[in-house]
Formats: structure tokens, sequence, C-alpha cells
């Protein structure tokens, strides 16, 4: 049980944050986009203050030969800069910009019982689920 | 339009980031939002989905529990309900085509000096940049 329990609790931080961040109001969002209008930078500060903490934090944990309830370490094995990662991000660049939300706010603001949230979020499986056929 | 929220934002940063390093530390896993979600649905076994579905619930949870302690929530929609069906379509396909989203490559990606990341990073906030241009000031 610790595993499902243990990403149960990192996970209402993970929505703290999102939340206390605002990130999950899409007008901050697009705000941040927006460079040609009135810049809001807030998104910027939320990046910078998550990466203050995961960039000792990473070095520091990935000195460790395993995790603390798991067997081992799983990390992205891809290298190659290729197509499919350009091609995908920006895709998801365009979409991010289309609504304001990416996965994890689209999620977080589930919460709110939003109708159209959870229309974007049913999409955005969707389109998971579409690409993973594509893919192959 | 909102005023910019920087502490808010750093304090909301950093709250990720913790999180982000303890499901590391813990479970071994990237925080990459769009990879747990996408693992829900994918064909694994029932113990790796699990985790998954905790960690979705936790990530509600959370926004529920400050929104409603500081008073209810604040979702400015910026979209019709056809619009954001369509980027929900293009974030959902983009994000699993590219492997990752603003958490998998934006805060743990470039946490691990990745170069995916940081071009994945690049070509998202370049082509959401782009798109909010054009929607703003072409149309």
């Amino acid at each position: 049980m610790a595993l499902p329990l243990s990403s149960f609790v990192i996970g209402i931080f993970f929505g703290l944050g999102l939340a206390v961040s605002e990130m999950i109001n899409p007008a901050r969002v697009i705000g941040f986009l927006d460079v040609a209008g009135r810049w809001d930078p807030t998104l910027m500060f939320v990046m910078g203050g998550a990466l203050a903490i995961t960039l000792p934090g990473y070095a520091l944990i990935l000195r460790r030969r395993q995790p603390l309830f798991n067997g081992e370490f799983f990390l992205p094995t891809k290298r190659d800069i290729d197509r499919q990662l350009i091609l995908g991000a920006a895709l998801f660049g365009i979409g991010w910009g289309l609504g304001g939300f990416c996965p994890g706010p689209a999620l977080a603001s589930l919460a709110s019982g939003s109708p159209a949230v959870f229309l974007f979020v049913l999409a955005m499986i969707a389109g998971q689920w579409l690409a993973s056929r594509y893919a192959g | 339009m909102v005023e910019a929220n920087l502490l808010g934002g750093l304090i909301g940063g950093a709250l990720i980031g913790i999180a982000a390093s303890l499901l590391l530390l813990m479970n071994g896993r990237i925080a990459g939002i769009s990879g747990i979600l996408g693992g829900i649905f994918g064909p694994i076994g029932g113990a790796d989905r699990f985790w998954r579905v905790a960690f979705v619930v936790g990530l509600i949870c959370g926004a529920a529990i400050y929104s409603f302690a500081s008073g209810g929530f604040k979702i400015e929609l910026q979209a019709s309900n056809l619009t954001l069906i369509v980027a929900g379509l293009l974030v959902g396909f983009g994000t699993k085509l590219g492997s990752g989203c603003t958490s998998g490559h934006g805060v743990c990606g470039l946490a691990r000096r990745s170069p995916r990341s940081l071009a994945a990073t690049s070509t998202f906030i370049a082509f959401g940049v782009l798109t909010v241009f054009v929607a703003r000031n072409v149309f």
C-alpha cells in the first residue's frame, strides 16, 4: 500500500501547488503566453520555484541506488530530439494556447465541477488514445 | 486581465517541486501528469494503474482543499466548449506523441538537464505564444 498511499499524498501537494500558483486558472496561463498583450510572468515564477527544488533535489535523489518504496527508478530512456518530440510539443503548445489548460491544471480543476473542464479532460484522454494508435 | 501573482507562483511552484521530488524519492517516478494519466488508460497491470489513479485523485483533492479554504475556485475559462474540445484533443495527442507536458518536460525533464525536455519545453511555449498571438491579434 506504500505506493498508492504516497502517490495520493504527493498528488495532494501537487494539486495544492497548482491551486496556490493559480495555474488552475486558464486566464493566468493565457496571460503568460500573451507576450504581445499584458504579459503575466506568474507561470515563469511557478516553473522557477519548482526547478529551484527539483534541480538540486533530483541530483541528490538520483545518487541513491533505488527509491524508498520501489525496486528501481523509472526514468525516460529516449535520447533523440526527433520529429515526434517536436511535432508532439508543437501540437500540445497549440492546444495549450487555445484553451489555457495543460494536463495537470486540467485534472486538478475537475474539482470545481465545471462541465467545460470535464469536456476538456475527456477530449484530452481521447487525444492520448488517438496518439497511442497513430504512434503505434 | 489579472495582476501578476509572483509570490503565489513561487510558493505554488515550490510545492510542485517538492511533490515532484518526493515522487522520485519514494516511488522512483517522474511527475509528468500527461504520462501518469496516459498510464491509467494504457495496457498495463492493475498495480501500476492503482498508484496513478491515487495520484490523480490526490491532485484533484489538493486543488479542492485550497480552493475551499480560500473561498472558492477561480477558473476563468478562455474559450468556448467547442474550442476546449479541440484544445483537449491537441493537448492529449501532442503530449502523448511528444512524451510529456509542462510538468514532465518543463519541471522534471529540465531538472534532469535533458536536452529532449529543453527542446520540447521551448517548442510548446513557442507554439503556445504563437497560438495566443494569432487568436488575439489576427482573428
